[in-house]
């Protein structure tokens, strides 16, 4: 792109750029020369082309943020999927932080346990389980069944607890003490309020009571994530309902840990409390790790530890590297196994079918290019409709016409076999593989070969090959030497374009590639839709975008965008 | 007897067209004999009937390539229906009008013209082989286009010709598949949705990218450079990242599976369509028309619409076709932003192609293949109407 066509200079007419030049000038002897109004006229010059520059601004502005929102927003967030990794830390909090104390080896402690119960029930309640264990699953296979298992399991956990504290005090069973218990004077009276307007409004959000979370913290906590899921999967307030097996379980290892809670609380909720304090040392214990593993032995492993720590930040280089054909393991980088590593074959089987139309390409439309720019202007323009009206017709038209004919009981085919050319018996097979895609493709990308060569070759003089052959050339000698090296730029500008656009392609290698001829774009598309890989998705998009754009760069050095011409 | 002819006479006997036609003959007759299991009766007719060509257009009518050339076409039809019926007698029309066309081609040197008369023998065969080369190439960009039109008109469930069809048996044409195309609402539908998107999409990317091409070739944007990378890169970004991007984002902020998503994705694809021809226009426009225009009162709007717009009219509508096109053929970013209540015409194709393959979608290819060749002509009529408004010859 160059600003030659519409630079200042260009202009006959006066512009503001050289009343500048003038001004300054003319500076020098009498004082700043003056414009009509008084003003120097370097001030009111200035002023006028900074006008200029804003109208100018004004009527870009609408499109440039049309593109960017709808465009460009939508690519970014594409870059930022192919990185971003929040699903661990959100969905299990707790044990993420309680893994940060993990070595390594093994399988980590209890406390890690314990934070995955909390987690693990809070995630089954609110259904994000499964989401999570899909996300890791492709990471390390296994693990989407293994949640789906524990999500149904871990209520369980925690009902030793509950039935003890139910037979100290029936009260423990009620909702309502538990609201009186754990939540501030304020919310009480607005949660009754909002229970005898019954408007169908969402009960008012959750407080705790002053003190709780320093006198039993693990309760207060866990507690307070059962009034939010209450209130936003239910629509409900927590005094309606019992709260979850492993609230009683929090609440038994807040009093083993701190005897003396009862102090924090008032009245009636003091003696209940301090009448638990003093009961729980010998209530039932339950190992946690024991109870997990009874769920799932799966969680005796080290690799899903491993792989829940591995994936615990909030950004991750995992899809990348899975797009490179490796992978984050919990002992580092490795690479996949062999038989898993297909995007590097893919990326390489793209690169070389591109490479191939791209060749085909110039084969087939130099010699045409060099026959329409040496023909009569007339005859040419009627050939150059037989370019155009396969540039203009729909690419479904041309890959359907493809289909129809490379078939094995397609026309050509047909054709051959009744020309006795080919034997009935073994037609060839001439589509759904790489010679389907690049006859098809090839096809298609043709006119983007032939325009811009086209468009290169009419301007090269003919003498210059004529006065070649008048020193002596033969044909051969003065096309190679004289004539090809001018059209090396129309070739290039081909090239690129040809190689852009074949490898982005994923209509025509769909639906004529069969299994070997797809293209690294089949696969995007299938991990968006089919297998809901997203980051995947977004990873190999980045991968592919960041190749075409570094094709657009060179382009743009070589030919130029705003060369670029439509027929 | 003209001059040339009496004096090739007295020479001797230019023996080149009676073999080269004999010698095609043969071959094409095997060919078209061995397909009918007789290859040599089909080598000998195709033989007898070169001979034949030459006989008649050598001896009886050597001046008139017109006569002569019909008369050929005839000769063939007879042979062909002769030997095998309605098939034999296209075939043989076929051969006949090749051999008609050969043979003057051959006595009147037709080769080698467009070639100097110095050319040597070496340069004539190589020239003609490029021709041949070149024709072959046409062929191929031509020809599957041209194939799927007749077998739009099958009246069988397939995608080849039927021995009916090649018969030339009326019973094995029909219109059944465009009747389905217009009464199926399989297929009406989405025809629908295409027309609703296509010009609305349309409509978004030539207003806003008219205002803005305007805007870029002003004498001073800043960042011109870069602001005209971010306008053309949804032409330069393959549509799958594209597509795959607006799914993600546009499910963020509830725009997929709407109207209005689709069209706003598609709009964004058009924009670069119409700032390209948009701004080629503007590059010849006479800035001091617009200058002369606001020196006689008129606002910079008036100048807009009655000086600048006219001249422009051509770029922008030729942009705007190019804008229509890129939508109402997008299959792809239709594919994951829409849903199924935005099911256009190429998308259903493309279900169609990859799942039941029926023979309608050939009836909606060629109904394409029209509005296409339409398109086209509306293009290249502007340009050139744009080329003579700005005083350069069309080319």
């Amino acid at each position: 792109m160059t600003d030659s066509t519409t630079g200042p200079d260009q202009f006959t007419g006066p512009t503001p750029d050289n009343a500048l030049r003038d001004a300054d000038g003319e500076a020098r002897a009498d004082g700043p020369m003056l414009a009509a109004d008084g003003t120097p006229l370097k001030r009111s010059l200035n002023r006028a082309l900074r006008a200029q520059k804003l109208r100018a601004l004004g009527l870009i502005a609408p499109l440039l943020i049309f593109i960017l929102v709808t465009f460009i927003a939508p690519i970014a967030d594409m870059l930022f999927r192919s990185v971003e990794n929040q699903i661990v830390s959100e969905t299990l909090p707790r044990t993420v932080a309680a893994l940060d104390d993990w070595d390594g080896e093994g399988v980590p402690g209890d406390a890690a346990f314990e934070a995955l119960a909390y987690d693990l029930t809070i995630a089954a309640e609110e259904k994000n389980h499964t989401r999570l264990g899909s996300r890791l699953n492709y990471e390390t296979t296994g693990i989407s069944s293994l949640f789906r298992k524990s999500g149904r399991g871990v209520d369980d956990i925690g009902e030793v607890h509950a039935d003890a504290f139910a037979d100290l005090d029936p009260l423990w069973e009620e909702a309502e003490t538990w609201l009186a218990l754990m939540s501030s004077e304020d919310y009480i009276a607005d949660e009754a309020v909002w229970r005898a307007a019954k408007d169908g409004t969402l009960p008012p959000a959750f407080e705790l009571r002053d003190g709780v979370a320093t006198a039993l913290p693990r309760t207060a906590d866990i507690f307070a994530e059962f009034a939010r899921v209450i209130r936003i999967e239910d629509e409900d307030s927590p005094a309606t309902e019992e709260p979850w097996n492993i609230v009683y379980r929090a609440l038994w290892s807040d009093l083993r840990d701190n005897p003396d809670a009862a102090q924090a609380f008032a009245g009636g909720n003091a003696d209940l409390v301090a009448a638990a304090a003093a009961a729980v040392p010998d209530f039932p214990d339950e190992d946690i790790r024991a109870a997990f593993l009874d769920i799932d032995e799966d969680w005796d492993d080290h690799d899903v530890w491993g792989t829940i720590e591995a994936f615990s930040s909030t950004y991750t280089s995992g899809y990348f590297l899975a797009a490179a054909d490796f992978q984050l393991t919990p002992d580092g980088i490795e690479r996949q196994p062999e038989d898993q590593q297909i995007y590097g074959l893919l990326f390489q089987r793209t690169l070389f079918m591109s490479l191939t139309i791209m060749v085909s390409c110039i084969l087939l439309g130099y010699p045409i290019a060099f026959l329409l720019s040496n023909l009569p202007l007339r005859t040419s323009n009627v050939l150059l409709i037989l370019v155009l009206l396969p540039f203009w017709t729909s690419l479904l038209v041309r890959t359907s016409a493809w289909k129809v004919l490379l078939q094995q009981q397609g026309v050509i085919n047909d054709t051959l076999v009744w020309l006795g050319l080919v034997s009935d018996a073994n037609r060839l097979e001439l589509i759904n593989n790489q010679t389907g895609t690049i006859i098809a493709m090839t096809h298609i990308l043709l006119p983007f070969m032939i325009l811009p060569l086209y468009s290169v070759m009419k301007t090269i003089p003919p003498y210059y090959v004529r006065a070649a052959k008048s020193l002596g050339a033969t044909d051969w000698t003065a096309f190679w030497r004289v004539y090809f090296p001018q059209s090396v730029p129309g070739i290039g500008a081909g090239c690129i374009l040809v190689f852009i656009l074949s490898i982005g392609y994923y209509i025509t290698p769909e639906l004529v590639g069969g299994t070997t001829g797809t293209f690294i774009s089949n696969r995007i598309a299938y991990h968006i839709s089919s297998s809901l890989n997203w980051g995947l998705a977004a990873a190999l998009g980045s991968i592919l975008l960041a190749v075409v754009l570094l094709l657009y760069w060179v382009y743009d050095r070589i030919v130029g965008i705003d060369n670029v011409s439509l027929g | 007897m003209t001059d040339s002819t009496a004096a090739s006479a007295v020479e001797g006997f230019d023996w080149r067209p009676l073999a080269t036609l004999v010698l095609v003959g043969l071959v094409f007759g095997a060919l078209v004999g061995n397909a009918g299991g007789v290859a040599l009766l089909g080598a000998l007719a195709g033989a007898v009937q070169g001979a034949a060509t030459w006989a008649v257009l050598d001896r009886l009518v050597p001046g008139n390539r017109l006569i002569g050339r019909l008369i050929a076409a005839a000769l063939g039809l007879v042979v062909g229906l002769a030997l095998s019926g309605a098939t034999g007698a296209a075939l043989g029309t076929v051969g006949g009008v090749i051999l008609g066309w050969l043979h003057y081609w051959i006595a009147r040197q037709g080769y080698r013209s467009g070639l100097p008369p110095y050319a040597s023998t070496g340069q004539v065969i190589w020239h003609n082989t490029f021709l041949f080369i070149c024709g072959a190439i046409f062929f191929f960009l031509i020809a599957p286009i041209l194939t799927i039109i007749p077998l739009s008109f099958n009246a069988e469930d397939f995608f080849t010709f039927t021995p009916e069809m090649l018969a030339f048996d009326p019973e094995g044409y029909s219109l059944k598949h465009y009747r389905d195309f217009f009464t199926n609402p399989d297929w009406q539908q989405p025809m629908w949705n295409s027309i609703k998107i296509a010009p609305m999409a349309t409509l978004l990317s030539v207003s806003l990218g008219t205002l803005a091409a305007v805007g870029l070739s002003q004498s001073h944007v800043p960042f011109r450079r870069a602001i005209m990378a971010i306008l053309i890169s949804p032409m330069i970004v393959p549509l799958i990242i594209s597509a795959a991007g607006m799914y993600f984002f546009y499910s963020r902020v509830g725009l997929q599976g709407t109207y209005l998503g689709v069209v706003l994705a598609h709009a964004a694809l058009g924009i670069p369509f119409v700032i390209i021809t948009v701004t080629a226009t503007l590059v010849g426009f006479d800035r001091s028309l617009t200058r002369a225009s606001a020196n006689m009162g008129a606002g910079p709007v008036r100048t807009f619409f009655k000086i600048q717009m006219p001249l422009i009219l051509p770029g922008v509508i030729s942009g705007g076709l190019f804008a229509f096109i890129t939508s109402f053929d997008e299959v792809v970013v239709v594919l994951f932003v829409g849903s199924a209540g935005q099911k256009t015409l190429p998308w259903q194709m493309f279900t169609g192609l990859r799942e039941q393959i029926s023979p309608t979608i050939l009836a909606v290819a060629t109904i394409l293949v029209v509005i296409s060749i339409a398109l086209l002509t509306t293009v290249e009529l502007l340009r050139r109407r744009s080329e003579r408004l700005r005083g350069m010859s069309p080319g």
